[in-house]
């Protein structure tokens, strides 16, 4: 049984000292480097899988590592342990260390002795991972009856639940040793719909950095198996998906993935500093209508893409991105905003021990404007109105970006109509923006299933927009 | 190195069985990695790392459940073997569970020529000398190229032990790396990135770095002042980079899983024409060298070829252990364990085979085309075949490359598609393990302006 921690539990179960982590900094840093720091991971996490009514497979998985890094101006030596033995962290860190040619003096300040953060985002009773498995299993079952019984027509559920409880450590060479305690759980429901020999799928999700008591409201298992099975029936009766460019209205909450491919990674500090993106050099100009504020905030208590630190141990914020339409920053980590002179913005992120950290999105949304949804809807003659998406991606050096709308309706003569087939939605991350005409007074953030792919790292994260109206858009259906 | 990951199969293997588990089975694998890349002619990052990962599969009765850890000291694997015999009590009675029908195992496998012992004889400085020498060939290819994302070389050395309950355990090693470069031209329009990389399990598979950054460089340029162009139906040439993902939703909608699930647009076609003549797919893991080979599978099963599309007529699925018995019907030797621990339906070396066609002579065909160099976005659905991407190409004017587009997408429908193949190039390239030479389907929605 686990209450609040008043330490980390590599120095309370696994017996690590703060001299411990001296030497090992100390032997990083033998052949000079600028920098170098630990990050000690312990993560369990569980999942659990529903289909044809039964419970398929349970999961549950235990890592344990450390990664050490060592910086030396531009370069990054890497290595990790996968235990936390003595001997094989010292071999890591001298592995690290084979990247710095004494280019400096390193050497380490006495380290701290390991603090957590006081904005605690996530602070709860009993870890998700530690409860009866049982509780689980009824989620599940509760969500596949739901589905089964919204319609005759869906033939086919597959519900999952997952959860995890990372424990992290940082200490690093400028003497800081930070650690948190980071929950998360999901649960999905993904439904397949049969009407003769027509067949389509459904998928809803929904999650964030809690127990399992997110899932109530919005996020009841029966309430996101309901719209599961609305989506896959809906789309038995799509038609195909209008080609060209037309007018584009995004609903409110998931749609905000346009803000994390056409915006959000341009803005990685790596790829400006490298002079690789298609933002290089635009801050301080115009980028986007001044109905567009868009923000990358981690501290907002209990979204999936919450930290209280980073992957570096620096603490998470409100970092504005674009301001009434002009460019104001960068997502920075350490190794960007100490060569580009920048703040630290705590987007310093890994998917684990065994990977390097770097910029990353946290959640990234567009603030509020005025307008009434309907008066959105209204005022378009022939477009699109795109509710939910699949994923997206984005070539971060023209800047070319697409999203895949899952559900999807025609707009005609201010009026929502048919539903369409999934179609992309192509376009261009520094000039899209220029083409909102109108924010909705309605933001939602996502329902907490972000996973951001970089570099072949996997992190956790969130989206959310207001209802948006983008003049033209390239959608690519197959009706000319 | 193997005897110790057999000795920690067996005894995990043994530990499940003690528990309470009727039977269970393990793979272990330790991979031995190093990675360098460089930009601008400097070491960027530079990885080492020895890890290793125990994937366990345990049953109770007709129940199951698996775990994974990295963490091979007894204690901790001990305290997982039992929480997933636990685990497995509360999961539900299932018909199709269970280990492989030990009949299936064997012990008599060919040399695959997996491994290279060669790789080690390159010292560090060698690795790094590689990638440089890779991202200065790009850089100097031309003056438009004013920088680059870098280049990489990448090299892993692995060893997979599987076994089981039913006495099967064998064992085998691997090596594989890899040199990318990727360079960024930049004019007045803007700038473009594009990349090359060879992969090979063995060091003189490799093409050498200066060919790789030339050809990464003319990949580059030729997307320079990329234009939009309007919406139209037209022929869609696929290069063997883009032709491989379309391969890979074959692949998707053949896996016994998608199958039973009813998640596929292949349900109920075997015996049944799903492609153009010409066109042959198979699942191929005995090829010696290749990326995907095994001589066994992640469940202990010995591989297989097994055809799926013969000359346009759809032949087989691929199967588990499990999704066989659903279907009533043999295992494949396609078990691939999942990061979870769980054992799902993965490729070999599963491509589409080479047609007569230079891609000279393909695109010369065409009048009025696209020629296609990068797709990208998730536009794919399984379940119907609808189909829509973003696209970067090279309009084919009269049969000749002549300027690119981007900002664009293809759409159309994966059935569709392949029946629509109208010629098959004779370039097939493994960039990967699901590859394919050049194609061309007769014709696509492109959207645009």
């Amino acid at each position: 049984m686990e209450t609040t921690r008043t330490n980390t539990i590599f120095f309370e179960k696994y017996s690590v000292t703060t001299r411990d982590l001296e030497t090992y900094l100390s032997e990083a840093l033998s052949r000079g480097g600028d920098y170098t720091d630990l990050y000690f991971e312990y993560r369990i996490s569980h999942s659990i899988i529903l289909e044809e009514q039964i419970i398929k497979s349970a999961t549950k998985s235990v890592n344990m590592g450390v990664g050490v890094r060592v910086l030396s101006g531009e370069k990054t030596g890497y290595a990790y342990s996968d235990d936390l033995n003595r001997e094989n962290i010292l071999k890591a860190a001298r592995t690290a260390a084979f990247i710095a040619h004494s280019s400096s003096e390193g050497g380490t300040t006495g380290l701290s002795a390991p603090i957590s953060l006081e904005n605690d985002l996530y602070s709860i009773p009993l870890q998700p991972v530690d409860l009866e498995i049982a509780g689980k299993i009824a989620l599940l079952h509760e969500a596949d009856f739901a589905a089964r019984s919204y319609d005759s027509r869906i033939q086919q559920v597959q519900c999952s639940y997952l959860d995890e409880t990372k424990h992290v450590m940082i200490a690093s060479s400028d003497g800081r040793c930070v650690w948190d305690v980071q929950p998360l759980v999901r649960l999905n429901v993904m439904c397949v719909a049969e009407a003769g020999s027509q067949r389509q799928s459904g998928y809803q999700g929904g999650g964030g950095r809690r127990s399992v008591d997110i899932f109530t409201g919005d996020l009841d298992p029966k309430t996101l198996a309901r719209e599961s099975a609305r989506q896959a029936l809906l789309q038995l009766n799509a038609v195909g998906a209008p080609a060209g460019p037309m007018e584009v209205v995004l609903g409110p909450g998931w749609p905000g993935i346009l803000l994390h491919e056409a915006i959000g990674h341009g803005l990685e500090a790596d790829f400006n500093r490298k002079g690789t993106s298609a933002f290089t050099g635009l801050v301080g100009q115009k980028v986007a209508s001044e109905l567009c504020t868009v923000v990358d905030d981690g501290t907002i208590p209990f979204r999936r893409g919450s930290l209280n630190v980073d992957d570096e141990g620096n603490p998470t914020h409100e970092t504005v991105l674009i301001e009434n339409g002009i460019l104001r920053g960068y997502l920075q980590d350490k190794l960007s905003a100490g060569l580009m002179k920048a703040p630290i913005t705590g987007n310093g992120r890994r998917q684990g021990y065994e990977h390097i950290p770097m910029p990353r999105m946290t959640n990234t949304f567009m603030k509020a404007g005025e307008s009434a949804p309907e008066d959105i809807i209204k005022s378009v003659k022939r477009g699109l109105y795109a509710v939910q998406f699949g994923g997206g991606q984005v070539d971060i050096t023209s800047g070319k970006f697409v999203f895949s709308a899952s559900e999807a309706y025609l707009i005609e003569d201010g009026h929502i109509t048919a539903p369409v087939k999934g179609a992309t939605l192509v376009g261009d991350g520094p000039t899209v923006l220029r083409q909102v005409t109108m924010v909705g007074n309605d933001l939602q953030l996502d329902m907490g299933v972000g996973i951001c792919g970089k570099e072949g790292q996997s992190v956790p994260v969130g989206v959310g927009l207001p209802t948006i109206k983008i003049q033209e858009m390239t959608v690519g259906g197959t009706e000319k | 190195m193997t005897d110790q990951l057999k000795e920690a199969a067996e005894k995990v293997v043994q530990r499940a069985v003690r528990m309470g588990a009727t039977s269970a089975d393990v793979l272990i694998r330790e991979d031995d990695t190093f990675s360098v890349s460089v930009r601008m002619g400097e070491v960027e990052t530079l990885k080492q790392a020895i890890s290793r990962n125990v994937l366990l599969r345990v049953f109770v009765g007709k129940r199951t459940a698996t775990s994974t850890t990295s963490d091979l000291s007894p204690g901790v694997v001990n305290r997982l073997v039992d929480d997933t015999v636990e685990m497995a009590r509360i999961t539900s009675e299932d018909e199709s569970g269970g280990l492989p029908d030990a009949s299936l195992f064997g012990n008599d496998f060919p040399d695959l020529e997996l491994l290279d012992t060669t790789w080690e004889n390159l010292s560090p400085p060698d690795r790094i000398d590689m990638a440089i020498r890779a991202e200065r060939a790009a850089l100097k290819a031309h003056p438009g190229i004013v920088n680059s994302e870098g280049a990489t070389f990448d090299y892993s050395r692995s060893c997979t032990v599987v076994g089981n309950s039913s006495g099967f355990f064998g064992e085998y090693e691997g090596t594989g790396g890899g040199i990318a470069a990727a360079p960024v031209v930049q004019s007045q329009g803007g700038m473009q990135r594009d990349l090359w990389m060879s992969v090979s399990r063995r060091v003189d598979g490799l093409e050498s770095p200066e060919e790789i950054g030339r050809k990464a460089a003319e990949r580059a340029l030729r997307r320079l002042d990329a234009r939009k162009i309007s919406t139209c139906e037209v022929p869609v040439v696929f290069d063997p980079m883009t032709a491989r993902s379309l391969v890979g939703h074959i692949f998707q909608a053949v896996a016994g899983e998608s199958i039973y699930r009813r998640m596929s647009f292949l349900i109920d076609e075997v015996g049944k024409r799903v492609a153009a003549p010409g066109v042959t797919i198979v699942d191929d893991a005995r090829l010696r060298g290749g990326l995907g080979s095994s001589p066994f599978d992640d469940e202990g099963i010995p591989t297989q070829t097994t055809p799926v599309i013969e000359d346009g007529v759809l032949r087989n699925y691929l199967h588990t252990a499990y999704s066989a018995r659903k279907l009533g019907t043999r295992p494949t030797g396609n078990g691939t364990r999942a990061a979870t621990g769980t054992v799902t339906i993965g490729p070999t070396n599963f491509y589409l085979k080479n047609g007569a066609h230079t891609p000279e002579e393909i695109i010369a065909s065409v009048k009025s085309g696209l020629y296609l160099v990068e797709l990208i976005g998730f536009g794919v659905n399984g379940v119907t075949g609808d189909y829509s991407k973003g696209a970067v190409g090279i309009w084919i004017e009269n049969g000749k490359l002549s300027y690119p587009v981007h900002e664009i997408t293809i759409a159309g429908n994966l059935r569709q598609m392949f029946e629509n193949i109208e010629m098959v190039g004779n370039d097939l390239a493994f960039l990967g393990s699901v590859a394919a030479p050049t194609i061309k389907i007769k014709k696509m929605v492109i959207s645009g302006d």
